[in-house]
C-alpha cells in the first residue's frame, strides 16, 4: 500500500496524514487501511479518519527525540515505516443492514427529493436501498456516519431552511452524501426516511452502531415493522 | 456525601480532563477549559485521580454542602462566602456540614474551578465525568447544572489538619495565582495553519498586530472573533477533515473562529492558524468583549513553552502533595 502521504503538523499533539483532496471511495479505503495498521502497530495514538485524511493525536513528551525535540519528525518517521511494509492489511469490512421506513411522517422530504430528481418516490427508495455504502467517517455529532456510495441520480441540494430539530434516526441526503442523524439535531439535509435502530448509545460496549470503514445497506420496512423494531430497541 | 445546587450561576458544569480516545466515533474531548486551574484545584484538596470539579462561568453557583467538606477555588478571581466568611482562593478550606457556599461574580477572567475533596462522583460516561454541553454527553446528558441538582461526593480519607469543627477553616498557606492566572492581556501565540498562505497580504498583516474582540456568541465550543474581516486570495473548497481545539478557522463571513474544548471532531473551513496549547488557558479566561491579539510563533517555540509549563506544573503538583502531607 505504497502511496504518497502529505504530512501536516497541525498542533503540538497532532499530525495530519493527507492522502488526497477529494471525496472518493478508493482514497477513503486507503485512509481506513492506514488507520487499521497504525492502531495495530503504534501504541498510544488516537487515529481519527476523515474522507481523505487521517488525524493522529499523540503525547508529544512520549514522541520527543533524545534531545527532547521534534516529536512530529519522530512520529512521522515511525508512521512512514509502519505504512511502508508490504504486508497487506486484509480488513473485511463489517456489513450493517439498516432498516428504514421511507416517506410519510418518517421521510417528509421524500416527495420533494423525488421531484427534484425527476423520479417517483418508489424509484428513489429502490435506488437508495440498492446502494452499497461505506462509512467514510463519523462526525458532526456522536455516531453520525457520512456515507459514500449514493447513486448520483439521487444527489439533491441541502434544504434552504434547515430544521431546528431533525428526529433521531432520520435517514437523509445532503448533496452527494447520505447519512443518518443519531440524535435529535439541527440539520439541513433532506429527510427521506427513518430507522428504528439506535445509532449511538453511551452505555453500550460499542457506543456507535457504525464505525468508519463499515459497509452499510439500507432495507425498506413498513410503518408497522418500524414501530415493532422501535419497541424492541427501546426495551433493550 | 453530597452537594446540592441551590442556584446554578450563569453556566456551571462538571468538568475533568475530558474524554480522549473517542474522536473516531464523533465524540470530542471536552473537559476543563482551563486545564491547569482544574488540576491545581484538585491538588489543593488532595485529589489525584483526575476528579471532576465544577467549572463556573462569569457568575458562580450557590451550593449547600450536606456534609462537612474540603474545597478549593482556582482560576478567575471570584467572590466566595459561607455566611459572612469570605473563602480565599488558591488554598483549601474546610466547610462544615450544612454550609452554603455563595459564589458571585468574577473581578477578571471568565472561569473559576471549585474542587471538592473526593471529587464530584457522578457516573463516568465514556471514561469521563465532564459535561460536553454541545454533544450532550456526560452526567444528565451533559447539561449544565440546575437548581435542585444533587451531586454525590466521592469517599476520601479524613484530613486531620482541616477536619472537624463547626467553623470554616482555610489552610494557613496558599498558592501564588501567577503564572496560572493572568490579568494582563498579552498576545496569544499563533502557529501558522495549513491554509495560512492562502490569506491575502492585508489579512496576514492584520493577524500579526491587529485587534479582534471575543464575540458574545462564544461558548465552550468556539470563540468567535469580531474585527477586520479576513480574506483568502481565492476561495477554497475543502472537504471535511478532523478538527482540533485551538484551531483558528476562517468561515466565508471572514470573521475567524477559534475552536475550544468542545470543538467538533470534524470541520471543513480553512485552518489559518493554531493557537499554542499553552495559551488556550488564557483564551479560556477571556470574556466576551475582551480584545484578542495574536503573535506568530513556530511550532517548536510552542512545543518548548508547553514542555516548560508541564514541568513547572508537575513540580508544583508535587510540592502541593508534599505540603499537604506535612500539614
Amino acid at each position: 500500500m505504497q502511496q504518497k502521504i502529505h504530512f501536516e503538523n497541525l498542533a503540538e499533539d497532532a499530525l495530519l496524514l493527507r492522502f488526497g483532496e477529494c471525496i472518493e471511495l478508493a482514497l477513503n479505503a486507503q485512509v481506513q487501511a492506514a488507520a487499521t495498521r497504525l492502531r495495530r502497530d503504534l501504541y498510544g495514538l488516537e487515529c481519527v479518519p476523515a474522507y481523505a485524511s487521517l488525524l493522529l493525536r499523540f503525547d508529544p513528551s512520549i514522541w520527543a527525540g533524545a534531545d527532547g525535540q521534534h516529536p512530529h519528525q519522530q512520529l512521522q518517521a515511525a508512521v512512514s515505516t509502519c505504512l511502508r511494509d508490504t504486508d497487506q492489511v486484509n480488513v473485511v469490512p463489517r456489513e450493517v443492514v439498516v432498516p428504514v421506513c421511507y416517506g410519510g411522517e418518517y421521510g417528509p422530504d421524500l416527495d420533494d427529493v423525488a421531484a427534484s430528481c425527476g423520479l417517483d418516490a418508489d424509484a428513489v427508495v429502490t435506488r437508495h436501498t440498492a446502494g452499497d455504502y461505506r462509512v467514510a467517517m463519523l462526525g458532526f455529532a456522536p455516531g453520525f456516519p457520512y456515507l459514500l456510495g449514493l447513486d448520483p441520480t439521487l444527489s439533491v441540494p441541502r434544504r434552504t431552511d434547515p430544521r431546528q430539530r431533525v428526529p433521531a434516526g432520520s435517514v437523509a441526503i445532503g448533496g452527494s452524501q447520505t447519512g443518518i442523524y443519531p440524535e435529535v439535531l439541527p440539520g439541513g439535509w433532506q429527510l427521506i426516511g427513518r430507522t428504528p435502530l439506535r445509532l449511538f448509545d453511551v452505555d453500550a460496549n460499542d457506543p456507535s452502531l457504525l464505525a468508519a470503514g463499515d459497509r452499510v445497506r439500507f432495507h425498506a420496512i413498513d410503518a408497522e415493522t418500524f414501530r415493532q423494531l422501535l419497541d424492541e430497541t427501546a426495551s433493550r | 456525601m453530597s452537594v446540592t445546587v441551590l442556584k446554578p450561576g450563569l453556566l456551571s458544569s462538571l468538568q475533568d480532563g475530558g474524554r480522549p480516545g473517542h474522536a473516531a466515533l464523533g465524540v470530542g474531548r471536552a473537559g476543563a477549559m482551563d486545564n491547569p486551574a482544574w488540576q491545581l484545584a484538585n491538588a489543593l484538596v488532595g485529589n489525584h485521580q483526575g476528579e471532576a470539579a465544577i467549572e463556573c462561568t462569569l457568575l458562580g453557583p450557590s451550593l449547600r454542602f450536606e456534609h462537612a467538606a474540603v474545597i478549593a477555588l482556582t482560576g478567575a478571581p471570584i467572590t466566595a462566602h459561607v455566611g459572612n466568611v469570605p473563602i480565599p482562593m488558591w488554598t483549601s478550606c474546610h466547610v462544615p456540614r450544612g454550609s452554603v457556599l455563595q459564589l458571585g461574580g468574577m473581578a477578571h477572567g471568565c472561569r473559576t474551578y471549585l474542587a471538592v475533596r473526593g471529587g464530584l462522583d457522578v457516573t463516568p460516561v465514556l471514561g469521563s465525568r465532564s459535561s460536553d454541553l454541545h454533544a450532550r454527553i456526560g452526567h444528565e446528558q451533559g447539561r449544565a447544572l440546575r437548581a435542585g441538582d444533587i451531586l454525590p461526593v466521592g469517599i476520601a480519607t479524613p484530613w486531620p489538619a482541616l477536619q472537624n469543627g463547626d467553623v470554616v477553616r482555610p489552610l494557613h498557606w496558599s498558592l501564588d495565582p501567577q503564572p496560572w492566572f493572568h490579568v494582563e492581556t498579552r498576545p496569544l501565540a499563533l502557529v501558522r495553519g495549513s491554509h495560512w498562505s492562502h490569506l491575502d497580504e492585508t489579512s496576514r498583516q492584520y493577524i500579526n498586530g491587529g485587534t479582534f474582540v471575543l464575540s458574545k456568541d462564544s461558548n465552550r465550543t468556539a470563540g468567535r472573533l469580531d474585527g477586520h474581516a479576513l480574506r483568502l486570495q481565492v476561495p477554497l473548497e475543502l472537504i471535511s477533515e478532523a478538527a482540533l481545539p485551538g484551531t483558528l478557522q476562517l468561515p466565508p463571513s471572514g470573521q475567524p473562529i477559534v475552536l475550544l474544548a468542545e470543538a467538533p471532531v470534524t470541520g471543513g473551513y480553512p485552518r489559518i492558524g493554531q493557537v499554542a496549547a499553552v495559551d488556550l488557558t488564557r483564551l479560556a479566561q477571556l470574556r466576551p468583549g475582551d480584545t484578542v491579539c495574536f503573535q506568530e510563533n513556530t511550532l517548536d517555540e510552542a512545543l518548548a513553552r508547553l514542555r516548560a509549563r508541564q514541568q513547572r506544573l508537575t513540580q508544583l503538583l508535587e510540592t502541593i502533595a508534599q505540603r499537604l502531607g506535612h500539614d
